[in-house]
């Protein structure tokens, strides 16, 4: 097997090292009931050229060459070239977690880097390595929240994504960590700050809000956060889509910001991997999750990175961390980071701004169900979804995201995401078939 | 005298911050085929940032240099060996590199039409299916991040199972060589934790665990072999204690390179456990991740994996929403997906007998290891070690040099260090995993090393504790990192 | 090198008691196992210690030790200075780098703890 660099002699030589004749006297030791006493039920082993037609085969099987318009925590975005010529470096690919800092002070320095470009954009005073994604950096952050205040229970608008909610909930039935939701207002698709206030009092931890939201509306962040600390909560504000961060004002009034960088040139990759960031005031760096980078110096005095308080995480801390999350999603996080240094302060905002004036485009045709702002993402009435997408799919256009599986009382609407990869040409025989199916339905 | 590496000259290079000018950039879009919208106006003035503050702008040549610096001060295996214990740093294959970015894998939305993602559902079913033959185990679910990930999600389904069965109990044994993310799992998924000591030759002690398996008990959380290498030779016995409290056998799989085609967890009394795809089926460690932790379980705890399940409908694979007994989701979308098909390509590469032939080497590789670095350190447990060995430091604290400092020689040797004062059981711990993709020259240098460092330890134990002197920083001063952080630039800083 | 006038515990905490106050703190030896201290976490002012109980803990970069209250009762002032400079725990443990003083709840609960001589044999046998 090409991967196993001893050559058989070698391996007699090294077998009469140890003192045994054959490699199975290495497995002597083990209980004759725990032994597997038949080859796996597995296909010998094949050709790199066989394994590329292998998988070449399945991406036959997915969509090739489809334009598409969905979003919804997952977006197309241009992927610099660059980013991947860094991270197929050998010596960012193989390397390992940077414990020994001498020889690590390549990945130290980006995640340095990465850590204050987030704080950056989030307008947050820290930001870790890396979460796994947006979606577990919600619990991650409910958690942090909880052991700042004190507090147990914790209130979620229904406009965050709804597979992050399912994956808070899963977290916070463990932790005895009661989770309510708040619903949003029908005609302009923000959060409903009234029932937030209904629902508030003095025993919640944390008001956890998403902007621009599930439907792609900029929301009520300011309204929550004045909410939310009256009553000596924390604000946790989520992003599904970083772009947005590079027109929109970090959120007003957040302790803590959660969010997803799929954006930063991570390709959607069927659902991962990703990378969810978590950035947070000041005050609560020593609740924080996962690995943090610092600056210091060696002991000539010159500047060198090293990972630090690691006393909050598990390798220390063991039952009483501040999460168990051991491997984060390092070079996910560095693809990222190149994505941020090739598009720069300019260029992000550049970025946004295309993505502004494709969705607008093609909103402005379609006719919006909710009248609140939107980035790129926004909700359509459209009769029926489904067919919709069928026609679309004729076209090799995959249409955007029928709500009804998340919001019933949306059935009749869709979730249509377009950024700068979005041609006019495309949107425009969207347009086409949605007036199409108006009209069929009309007729 | 050191063979293996020598000094050379690597560039220095600033935070980007430091190299940032306003107007250089590295990037060009297309131009718009739409009219231009005023952001002001579309968002609300309110919304929109005057700019991003003190964000880097640099050109694409001072992009690629910066990283491409960055990059040369790290170690990797790409370099040479990682003998970090539990770690299991073996060789990254890069076809895997190739075939996770193949465009119709690449950009599969997780949204898509499932008629249009069926390529990628069948990865998935066919890793799943591997993954239950290679641990004889019924079903697998794919979804979990990394290896902790993996943990959390296994003792969820423990409790789902138990609290069906009317009580979910209240507490974990662990044993006191358990790898930390253990313990902290099992608070975060709302479990005392209770230790469980090991016995004089390092396995459990079976007659201790007798007493602590009460009806209190949820489960043990066993790593096999445990983390100084030794196979926990009574887990059948283990499992059956264990099994008739009710309570079940949950394993972690870190340490699955001793074991793939020579054992498996479902064989002997295991009910749950999770793997490292990041360890034992070489996808990229990447600096610290992505890594992906499938957890792998017997029919009993089916009902209640995470959803949605790939489920066969007619000829095409579908995803299972209605499972009443799951216990949600652990993440949004469907796994690492990208990390899920490297695993694939590995395994198809090996096929059966390769994988056999893996685990046969890195077993061997570590026993040599053993046999050669035993007359120099101190071996405190002799029992048969499988894919990696443990030794302590105790003869060179003699003269006042901790595993710490020999770590940091080794660096001056041309290699990363071992895994220090793991396992904790282990005073001074030297926790050793060479894994099968080393060349026996790879590691003759490597016992080399060890044994000139035991040697210098005996002539001049000052030099080897200010060490490493070769390497572009010497020590970093961790304490005032963690006295006083600074965990971000700032400008005038 | 131990104050007489302090009462130790096993795992290496020291109490002085002046009337219904006590003055707690972690001893040479403690912060010497410990090696460079990074961090301190110390109960809020008002919050109740139960003997043997922990009430905070101290950090080096490795690793983490919980402080076990020597005696019962409120805590009424927490050392600000630990917060800043916590190495003052290292330089100076038995003096400025006091934890809290607390207002005695069981006055009696002094008497089960050594004396600065059985301490110090206590700490010369753990060796």
């Amino acid at each position: 097997m090409r991967y196993l660099p001893k050559s058989d002699s070698e391996r007699r030589e090294m077998l009469a090292a140890c003192g045994v004749g054959s490699a199975e006297e290495l497995f002597a030791h083990l209980p004759e009931a725990v032994r597997l006493k038949r080859p796996l039920d597995l296909a010998p082993g094949i050709s790199e050229y066989e394994v590329v037609d292998y998988f070449r085969a399945r991406a036959a099987d997915n969509a090739n060459g489809y334009a598409s318009f969905l979003g919804a925590g997952v977006y197309n975005h241009f992927r610099p070239v660059l980013v991947d010529t860094v991270v197929s470096r050998g010596e960012f690919l193989t390397a390992y977690t940077p414990y020994q800092a001498e020889i690590s002070q390549g990945t130290l320095t980006s995640i340095f880097e990465f850590q204050t470009m987030i704080c950056q954009l989030t307008g947050m005073d820290v930001a870790n390595a890396s979460m796994y994604d947006g979606s577990t950096a919600v619990p991650e952050a409910a958690m942090m929240a909880v052991r700042a205040t004190g507090k147990g229970r914790v209130l979620v608008a229904n406009t965050l994504h709804p597979e992050y909610r399912q994956v808070l909930r899963t977290y916070a039935r463990n932790q005895g960590m009661p989770v309510e939701e708040f619903g949003y207002v029908p005609d302009a698709g923000t959060i409903d700050l009234e029932d937030l206030d209904r629902k508030m009092d003095d025993l919640t931890a944390a008001v956890i809000v998403q902007s621009p939201n599930f439907f792609g509306i900029v929301d009520q962040v300011k309204a929550a956060a004045e909410i939310a600390h009256q009553r000596g909560a924390l604000l946790i504000v989520v992003f599904t889509e970083a772009v947005s961060l590079g027109l929109l004002e970090p959120p007003p009034g957040a302790d803590i910001v959660a969010g997803e960088l799929q954006s930063f040139a991570i390709s959607p990759s069927y659902g991962g991997p990703y990378a969810g960031i978590i950035a947070a005031r000041e005050k609560l760096i020593r609740q924080m999750p996962g690995r943090l980078v610092g600056q210091t110096v060696d002991t000539h005095g010159n500047r060198a990175f090293c990972l630090t308080l690691s006393t909050r995480e598990q390798h220390i801390r063991r039952e009483k961390a501040t999460s168990n999350i051991c491997t984060n999603q390092a070079l996910i996080a560095l693809m990222a980071t190149v994505f941020m240094t090739v598009y720069g302060k300019q260029g992000l905002r550049e970025l946004a701004e295309q993505n502004v004036a494709k969705s607008h485009y093609l909103a402005g045709q379609l006719k919006p169900r909710f009248c609140g702002r939107f980035f790129n993402e926004f909700v359509a009435k459209v009769e029926n979804p489904e067919a919709l997408n069928k026609t679309l799919l004729r076209k090799k256009i995959i249409g955007g995201l029928p709500l009804g599986r998340f919001y019933p009382e949306l059935s009749d609407s869709m979730l249509f995401c377009a950024t700068e990869t979005s041609h006019k040409v495309e949107m425009d025989l969207v347009v086409q078939a949605v007036g199409v199916s108006r009209a069929e339905v009309l007729a | 005298m050191i063979t293996k590496v020598r000094q050379h000259l690597s560039q220095n290079e600033g935070l980007l911050f430091e190299r940032s000018s306003p107007g250089k950039r590295a990037y060009q879009l297309p131009e718009l085929d739409v009219p231009a919208v005023n952001a002001a106006e579309a968002l609300g003035a309110d919304n929109v940032r005057p700019e991003i503050e003190d964000f880097p702008e640099v050109s694409e040549v001072e992009a690629i240099r910066h990283f491409t610096r960055l990059s040369t001060w790290n170690h990797a295996i790409d370099y040479g060996m990682y003998p970090l214990g539990s770690c299991t740093m073996k060789y990254n294959p890069r076809i895997n590199e190739l075939v996770a970015r193949i465009e119709g894998l690449a950009w599969a939305h997780p949204y898509q039409p499932e008629a249009l993602a069926q390529g990628s559902m069948e990865v998935m079913a066919r890793l799943e299916s591997a993954l239950a033959e290679i641990t004889a185990m019924d079903a697998v679910t794919l979804q979990p991040a990394a290896g902790a990930h993996g943990e959390l999600t296994g003792i969820l389904l423990i409790r789902a199972l138990l609290e069906k069965r009317g009580n979910p109990r209240k507490k974990i044994l662990i044993p006191d060589s358990a790898h930390g993310t253990n313990p902290a799992t099992a608070a975060i998924a709302g479990y005392a934790v209770e230790n469980v000591k090991s016995s004089e030759s390092g396995v459990l002690d079976v007659s201790a665990l007798e007493h602590l398996v009460t009806d209190d008990v949820a489960a043990l959380m066993v790593t096999n072999p445990n983390t100084l290498g030794v196979f926990e030779e009574n887990i059948i016995h283990v499992a059956e204690i264990l099994h008739a409290k009710g309570a079940l056998l949950y394993m972690d799989g870190a340490n699955m390179n001793a074991l793939v085609g020579i054992a498996r967890p479902g064989d002997f009394g295991v009910d749950v456990l999770h793997l490292n795809l990041h360890k034992t089926f070489s996808t990229p460690h990447g600096g610290g991740g992505p890594g992906a932790g499938p957890v792998a379980v017997k029919k009993a705890l089916e009902p209640f994996l995470p959803i949605p399940r790939l489920k066969r409908a007619g000829k095409k694979w579908a995803w299972d929403y209605k499972r009443k007994h799951s216990i949600g989701r652990v993440r949004s979308f469907y796994g690492n997906f990208g990390v899920l098909v490297r695993a694939l390509a590995y395994i198809l590469a090996h096929g059966g007998p390769g994988l056999r032939n893996a685990t046969v080497d890195a077993v061997l590789n570590a026993v040599y290891i053993r046999k050669q670095l035993e007359p120099y350190y101190d071996l405190p447990y002799p029992s048969p070690n499988m894919h990696e060995v443990v030794f302590s430091d105790d003869r060179q604290a003699k003269a006042g040099v901790r595993t710490g400092d020999l770590a940091k020689r080794l660096i001056d040797y041309g290699f990363h260090p071992y895994t220090v004062s793991f396992p904790l059981i282990v005073h001074g711990a030297l926790m050793i995993e060479p894994t099968e993709t080393e060349s026996k020259l790879e590691l003759d240098q490597f016992i080399e090393a060890m044994i000139s460092i035991a040697k210098e330890v005996e002539s001049d134990p000052q030099m080897v504790k200010n060490a490493p002197y070769g390497t572009r920083t010497s020590r970093v001063d961790e304490v005032t990192a963690a006295r006083k952080p600074v965990l971000r630039w700032k400008p005038g800083l | 090198m131990y104050p007489e006038k302090f009462k130790y515990t096993k795992e290496h905490e020291w109490v002085l008691v002046e009337g219904d106050t006590g003055t707690i703190g972690i001893t040479d030896h403690a912060q010497q196992e410990l090696g460079d201290i990074v961090y301190v976490d110390l109960p809020k002012p008002g919050t109740k210690l139960e003997k043997g109980k922990s009430l905070g803990s101290v950090e080096s970069v490795k690793a983490v030790s919980d402080i076990y209250a020597p005696v019962g009762g409120e805590v009424s002032e927490v050392n600000g200075s630990l917060a800043e400079s916590p190495e003052k725990l290292n330089e100076d443990p038995h003096g400025s780098a006091w934890l809290v003083k607390v207002k005695l709840s069981a006055p009696a609960e002094v008497n089960g703890l050594m004396s600065a001589a059985d301490y110090q044999a206590y700490i010369g046998a753990e060796k």
